[in-house]
């Protein structure tokens, strides 16, 4: 086994450590200036709508915020069960960098719809099928964050993270498909592949360049939590000592 | 006609159509500004508070390492 992952270059903390620190600026870049483009399409140049008023505008950040809470706890569950079933230390550090990501994504994602539930609907909330699988997906996220910090031995608070991660990952469909499942207050998916879009094109455009700019900024971010998680777990490796020494002649930024 | 170009110019571009007439309606967001700017201000709090509490964290993991570890 450990053979096969040598080819696997940046497969250990040491080598995806500086490779992390080279890629964080470019990412935080990128998510900079697709916000920029869609903020700017999104709130000043996009039409108000015809039925929702200029309400229907919190769209350019819900979607997005809601679509990387699903697509991040799959990441999650999918490297925590790398991590898992390979032993690969890499893959449970990145697990455990995604999750407050991940459930500040499904808090932006609630919040932001009960304030677009609450003058399009009437309610700030319901228990709607997708309302409360989301909130169960937040649950999630903060039952998995309480579970590998209750446990002492970090590695056995990966594997009891990562069977939590995994039997959890059964909610995305639940949250994805909710609304045809279920009679729902929720609308249907705004976006589909084989569909027609539904909505103007300078709008759609908004909310796709939004999403690419959250997806940018949740790999920047994680990737520095990768970082932290590794020197902080590795503190013993001569890796981890080398990498700070050589962080350290530059004494201004160094993510 | 007058508020109309200056809405045009905030956008730094030339030859544009700027959904506002005014920046007051803008903020107004059509009566709906209090849902509209609570959505996007709680957003970039987080989205500017968690790149730097994440930094933090790794400042601090450096510095763990600089002070504690070995020469």
């Amino acid at each position: 086994m450990s053979t096969s992952w040598r080819f696997f270059r940046f497969a250990s903390p040491a080598a995806f450590y500086p490779l992390a620190g080279k890629l964080v600026p470019w990412f935080g870049a990128v998510a900079a200036m697709l916000a920029a483009i869609a903020l700017y399409l999104g709130m000043l140049r996009a039409p108000t709508d015809a039925t929702q008023g200029d309400a229907y505008r919190i769209i350019f950040i819900h979607v997005p915020a809601a679509w990387m809470s699903m697509l991040l706890y799959v990441v999650m569950a999918f490297w925590a069960a790398i991590g898992w079933a390979f032993n690969a230390r890499l893959a449970s550090i990145v697990a455990r960098a995604i999750a407050p990501t991940g459930a500040m994504f499904t808090f932006l994602a609630l919040w932001t719809g009960a304030l677009w539930g609450k003058p399009t609907w009437g309610a700030w909330w319901v228990w709607d099928a997708r309302l409360t699988s989301e909130l169960i997906l937040l649950f999630l996220y903060v039952g998995y964050l309480a579970l590998v910090s209750a446990i002492d031995d970090t590695r056995r608070a990966d594997r009891a993270g990562a069977l939590l991660a995994v039997v959890g990952s059964v909610n995305v469909p639940i949250i994805y498909f909710s609304v045809v499942w279920w009679n729902t207050l929720h609308q249907g998916a705004s976006v589909s592949v084989t569909a027609a879009p539904k909505m103007a094109s300078v709008m759609l455009i908004a909310m796709l360049l939004m999403t690419l700019a959250f997806w940018a900024y949740a790999f920047a971010v994680v990737f520095v939590r990768t970082r932290a998680i590794s020197l902080e777990r590795e503190a013993h490796a001569s890796w981890a000592n080398d990498a700070v020494r050589a962080a350290r002649p530059e004494p201004g930024m160094s993510t | 006609m007058g508020q109309r170009r200056r809405a045009r110019r905030t956008a730094g571009t030339g030859n544009v159509d700027v959904n506002w007439n005014s920046a007051g309606e803008f903020i107004a967001m059509g009566g709906y500004g209090l849902y509209v700017w609570g959505a996007y201000a709680v957003t970039v709090a987080c989205m500017a508070a968690e790149p730097v509490l994440v930094a933090l964290r790794h400042r601090a993991a450096q510095r763990a390492l600089s002070d504690g570890g070995r020469p």
